[in-house]
């Protein structure tokens, strides 16, 4: 059974991506991989991360998450981060991504603060 | 009576599904000694970090080497370790993942979460040729909200050897 789901819409023109399950190494991190890639691929270059059913991340998908953040970049674009769980935002505290990525609560919000 | 020390040791592929095999076998062992449930996330966390450690950076995802998981349990404590078949390292040789110029690494936080969620850790030597990864939690206090009082998990004085 696949540990990660993702499902992507789009909205003002912003790619927000709807994640279940568990980032982590193996199926998990490899399918948030494919799907910021193939959103680079499309040319979509402002995408909201919504990880409001993550409720596992371990390192490597840490690391994928900054992988995305950096390819997005690299690309002119941006990528945010949307309601994260309890355990999702200990470990960014913890790893001091909290300075790194932008982190939101609301939808509208997130959507609203790309230029 | 004297202190009774449980042990379980497994020895795994390298695998992806070793870690989350060694996970799932440790926090079930945590959970039967009585550690709450944030409790057991952190342990189960620890040694899917010790375990990713094994099988990506030591044995460098070769098929042939193994990895090595031992689980300890005494009166105080859960004492994990993790040995692989690699060259070893030195704990002082890590970088600091919470360095500035380190913060978009897309790697090299693993060491980092074990220290910060078990009591103890260090990296010895293995005698299996590699690293040995040795973590321990105290086991919560008998009788405390968290404790079940059940640390009936593991296999008693037995070391069953069992591929992922």
């Amino acid at each position: 059974m696949a540990s990660l789901f993702a499902t992507t819409r789009e909205f003002s023109g912003i790619a927000i991506v709807d994640l279940s399950g568990r980032i982590s190494l193996g199926d998990g991190s490899a399918l948030l991989r494919k799907t910021v890639r193939d959103l680079l691929e499309e040319g979509k270059t402002r995408i909201v991360l919504n990880l409001g059913d993550v409720n596992y991340i371990d390192s490597s998908g840490i690391g994928e998450l900054v992988s995305g953040f950096t390819a997005v970049r690299n690309r002119g674009g941006e990528l945010k981060l949307l309601n994260l769980t309890k355990k999702v935002n200990d470990l960014l505290q913890l790893t001091k991504l909290f300075t790194v990525f932008e982190v939101y609560n609301e939808e509208s919000t997130a959507v609203g603060s790309f230029k | 009576m004297a202190p009774e020390t449980k042990h379980l040791e497994v020895t795994l592929d390298t695998h992806v599904e070793s870690v989350n095999l060694a996970e799932e076998m440790c926090v079930r062992v945590a959970e039967a000694a009585g550690f709450n449930e944030d409790e057991c996330y952190r342990i189960g966390m620890s040694v899917r970090e010790g375990v990713i450690n094994a099988f990506h950076y030591g044995n460098q995802e070769k098929p042939e080497k193994k990895i090595h998981l031992a689980i300890e349990l005494t009166d105080e404590r859960m004492v994990i370790h993790v040995m692989d078949e690699g060259k070893g390292f030195r704990l002082n040789d890590v970088p600091d993942p919470l360095a500035e110029e380190n913060l978009l690494s897309t790697s090299g936080r693993g060491i980092f979460l074990m220290k910060a969620f078990m009591d103890e850790f260090d990296v010895v030597p293995g005698r299996t040729g590699g690293a040995e990864i040795v973590m321990a939690k105290r086991l919560p206090l008998l009788g405390s909200p968290s404790s079940n009082g059940n640390g009936n998990a593991s296999n008693s004085g037995a070391a069953p050897q069992q591929g992922a």
